[in-house]
């Protein structure tokens, strides 16, 4: 690519081997990103369900995936516009919970995420098994704020964050991919922060 | 259930790669903003509300990339980006402090096929401080195409120095709120929801676009108007708020 910008120094920085390739750490900070206007949804009309290529459709209540095994998530997340934020925590479950309950079909291999606002993301099903991805309704100890996807949302921590849909309320197993809300608009279809996956074609 | 969120086809606005941009114009409008002027090479034209993504390269290879919004219409010959200078921001000082005509930076565009308006249906812009660049993209499109009656804006901002281009916008009709200054008649104040309520039009497409605090704030308000969510695009610009 192009050589040096004429005069740029940047921000003192410190490798830090937690950091993708043009990621920055932005300290406490967790900034909103969203594309759409931020929903109210009370935690007793929130469901989640697990649909498409699955053996047995299933779906939860509030109170009925509070019930289900808890899982914390420990670790760092990547936004496609250069922060990433260290050692933060969400508690909810693991996808893998719901997944073995609905029973993927041999020919599921991919997921279409979708939130009560009609946002989607499309992900390889492989990128949601394995202890990789979860639905999250507390950060850091504290109920999921709204406008950061409460009371519940999804996270895949090592894919860039908006592949973690904000007040998700179903997972639709397919036997292809299809582009989901940003995918549609340019960006790109795994979004792997690692390979700097952030526009088609990247 | 919005429609818009989930329509399944990819959406025709232009997008396009990384290219190399000659600063050909530098000018600060005020102390804490800089106005760059590109002559961006192989170019694709954007739509107005679309953004480009400037990538800054150190000598040990070191990157930082930061989205601007253009400001210019498609039918300018340059891509105008308009920048408001963060006392402790990486690129917004670099942009503002150190850019000289001649230069050349890397960056990558148009982007975005959701924020974006083609001038051909009705629309509303909302912008609060460097939210409103987007929407002087609209508003000198819509001029162009002479379509300014398609349009309606209202922006916000503490002081009139906080606007990009705030007589072109007024002179573009923008309902233009300050909350610091007294401006015309005015009292100094937020945006209020009468203010926002007077330029509601239905079936038009409301993009609002600003900080996480300010897009929060409009969209709730567009909300508690009637305007359906599914109308409301928003644009929130991060990272700060
Ligand atoms: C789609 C889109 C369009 C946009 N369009 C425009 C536009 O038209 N005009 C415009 O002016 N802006 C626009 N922005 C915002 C722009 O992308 C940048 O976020 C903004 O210029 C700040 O970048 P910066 O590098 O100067 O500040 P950063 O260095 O990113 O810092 C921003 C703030 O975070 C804090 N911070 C972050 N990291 C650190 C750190 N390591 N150490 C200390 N403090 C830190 C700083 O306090 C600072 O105030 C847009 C954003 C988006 C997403």
């Amino acid at each position: 690519m192009a050589g040096p910008t004429r005069g740029f120094l940047g921000r003192a920085r410190k490798a830090d081997l937690r950091l993708p390739p043009g990621q920055y750490d932005i300290g406490p900070d967790f900034p909103v990103l969203t594309a759409e206007v931020t929903p109210r949804i009370a935690p007793d009309r929130w469901s989640i369900a697990v649909d498409g290529l699955v053996a047995t459709p299933t779906a939860w209540t509030w109170d009925e995936a509070h019930r289900l095994p808890a899982s914390v998530y420990e670790g760092d997340i990547h936004c496609v516009t250069t922060w990433s934020k260290l050692g933060t925590s969400f508690g909810g479950v693991s996808v893998d919970t719901l997944l073995d309950a609905a029973g993927p079909m041999p020919q599921a291999s991919f997921v279409m995420a979708r939130s009560s606002t009609g946002y989607t993301t499309n992900l390889p099903l492989a990128d949601v098994i394995g202890g990789k991805a979860w639905i999250v309704w507390t950060h850091e100890g504290h109920p999921l704020p709204t406008d950061h996807g409460g009371p519940v949302r999804m996270i895949v921590p090592h894919l860039y964050f908006w592949k973690s849909a904000k007040w998700i309320s179903r997972l639709t197993l397919l036997d292809h991919d299809e582009p989901g809300f940003w995918e549609r608009n340019g960006y790109h279809d795994r979004g792997d922060p690692w390979l700097q996956q952030r526009y088609q074609g990247d | 259930m919005t429609d818009t969120l989930s329509d399944t086809a990819r959406p025709a606005a232009p997008s396009g790669g990384w290219r190399s941009a000659r600063v050909e114009e530098v000018a600060h409008p005020t102390p804490r903003s800089v106005v760059l002027r590109l002559d961006v090479h192989d170019r694709i034209d954007h739509l107005p509300g679309q953004h480009y993504v400037v990538r800054l390269t150190a000598d040990d290879g070191y990157t930082a990339s930061r989205s601007y919004s253009v400001a210019s219409a498609p039918s300018d010959p340059l891509v105008e980006l308009w920048i408001e200078r963060l006392d402790d921001g990486e690129v917004s000082t670099f942009l503002a402090d150190v850019v000289e005509p001649g230069d050349a930076l890397e960056v990558r565009g148009p982007i975005g096929g959701w924020f974006v308006w083609d001038g051909t249906t009705p629309a509303v812009g909302v912008g609060g401080g460097s939210g409103a660049v987007p929407l002087l993209a609209m508003a000198r499109h819509a001029v162009a195409i002479d379509r300014p009656d398609l349009l309606r804006l209202a922006v916000a901002a503490r002081t009139l120095a906080d606007l990009p281009f705030p007589d072109e916008l007024a002179a573009a009709g923008a309902v233009v709120a300050l909350s610091r200054d007294r401006r015309g008649g005015r009292p100094a104040g937020r945006l209020t929801s009468a203010e926002l309520g007077a330029l509601v039009t239905p079936g038009a497409i409301t993009y609002v676009c600003g900080s996480a605090a300010f897009a929060e704030f409009a969209s709730q308000l567009l909300v508690e108007l009637g305007c359906p969510s599914a109308d409301v695009r928003v644009e929130r610009f991060g990272p700060s708020g």
